[in-house]
């Protein structure tokens, strides 16, 4: 198991008082937290930041956390205490799975094993309560990351989640099951499936909770995503622009042909209605023009540019900048 | 650990095909009702319905639950505080939005 320097995440000295313990958490939280940030792995961070915060905002906490770091700095590898158990393995699960932990709606954290196994499975007690009457089990979430495509179409998705289970004897363990989810074509950004009866079992007879699957979109390399909406970039070249044309464009459902008409401009966005990502009402595929010159490299391409010069004698580009 | 289990499960989009009560947005979204309440006051959750029992929440309303109490809790703002960044980043959101698509 990874040793993890919690003083260099926070960036502070191995002597910082609380408040300073307190401030360098504030400020990185500030920075990655995943709702606010647009920091790569913003999410990764944050739940690190969180993690050393956790471990040594607590002074008791944080004298057990020392002392493993001294024999560790001495050299000797990292033991993790007795009873720690190798099935709880919270961490580098990357976007899925995360249903499988002590899913107490947003409250839930997702520390690392490392934590885990120094300071126990925080808010897992709840877990641990009896069955004294019919309770309906928990709601857990997690989320999925999907193709723009998949969006578009529809898809299946295998995801792995752990959740933890009571046994007869009491004692808590986590079990593994994969679950093969279908993604509904036309589902958006930030939406939420909801999986009726996938979260924690009930305990008494009574239902089991269910299971809500946020919905990540991956970026496209063609189509940008806004809400139901997409947005292609076309180029053209000057005399398509100028005299318009019928060009071939890309759609999530195949290439169509799409007219640009005469004397458009860069930035011209012609609607393809109806052709984003389905739905009722389905999204519209927006493409924005750009122009695409050609360079003139050889004899006949220059001519051809001085010959268009020569048709435009009035034409001033620079006419709004009064020089 | 070693159980598996294959299905295959279809769900429900939550945001298009499901209206919340108190208690089902409560347990979905794991805040307390007061909780809830003070999300209403602030104006970021607005149900339909009178009296707290007949409260209508749409589906959109576990997801800026979630995020209210992801950012009271981790910022340390109280809820009138998350509320506060919520508008800012749709705001900025909606911005970036303009920039993107031209």
């Amino acid at each position: 198991m990874e040793f993890k320097d919690y003083y260099a995440t926070l960036g502070v000295e191995r002597t910082a008082t609380q408040d300073e313990i307190k401030r360098a958490y504030r400020k990185l939280a500030r920075k990655y937290h995943p709702d606010v940030s647009k920091e790569a792995d913003a999410e990764a961070r944050f739940k690190d930041v969180a993690e050393a915060h956790e471990a040594l905002i607590d002074a008791e906490r944080r004298a057990a956390y020392d002392d493993i770091a001294q024999r560790h700095a001495s050299g000797r590898p990292f033991e993790p205490p007795p009873g720690w158990d190798s099935g709880f393995e919270f961490s580098g699960r990357g976007q899925q799975g995360t249903a499988g932990r002590h899913a107490d709606g947003a409250d839930a954290r997702d520390f690392s094993a490392f934590f885990e196994s120094l300071f126990g499975r925080a808010g897992s007690e709840g877990l641990r309560r009896q069955a004294a009457s019919a309770m309906q089990g928990q709601d857990h979430h997690a989320k999925v990351s999907i193709d723009l495509m998949d969006a578009c179409h529809g898809a299946r998705r295998t995801i792995s989640l752990r959740r933890p289970v009571v046994d007869a004897a009491g004692q808590t363990t986590l079990q593994e099951h994969q679950l093969e989810v279908g993604i509904p074509k036309g589902v958006r950004e930030g939406q939420h499936l909801r999986l009726a009866g996938q979260g924690s079992p009930g305990q008494g007879g009574a239902p089991a909770g269910d299971l809500y699957l946020e919905i990540h979109v991956l970026p496209h390399p063609l189509f940008r995503l806004d809400g139901g909406d997409l947005h292609l970039d076309l180029p053209v070249a000057p005399w398509e622009a100028a005299l318009g044309a019928s060009v071939t464009v890309p759609t999530p459902d195949g290439a169509v042909e799409l007219s640009v008409p005469s004397s458009s401009k860069p930035g011209r966005r012609l609607r393809l209605k109806g052709r984003g990502l389905p739905g009722t009402p389905p999204g519209d595929l927006y493409a924005v023009l750009s122009i695409a010159l050609p360079p003139a490299l050889t004899e006949p391409q220059k001519l051809a540019y001085a010959s268009f010069a020569g048709a435009f004698p009035g034409f001033d580009p620079r006419n709004a900048l009064e020089v | 650990m070693n159980a598996t289990d294959v299905r295959t499960t279809h769900g429900v989009v939550v945001e298009e095909q499901i209206v919340f009560t108190l208690s089902a947005l409560c347990r979905a979204s794991g805040a307390q009702a007061e909780q809830v309440q003070a999300l209403i006051d602030e104006g970021l959750l607005q149900p339909t319905g009178q009296r707290p029992e007949d409260w209508q929440f749409s589906g959109s309303a576990l997801r800026s639950t979630r995020t209210a109490l992801r950012l009271s809790r981790d910022l340390e703002l109280g809820l009138s505080g998350a509320a506060l960044v919520m508008d800012l980043l749709s705001e900025i959101e909606r911005l970036r939005a303009r920039l993107r698509c031209g």
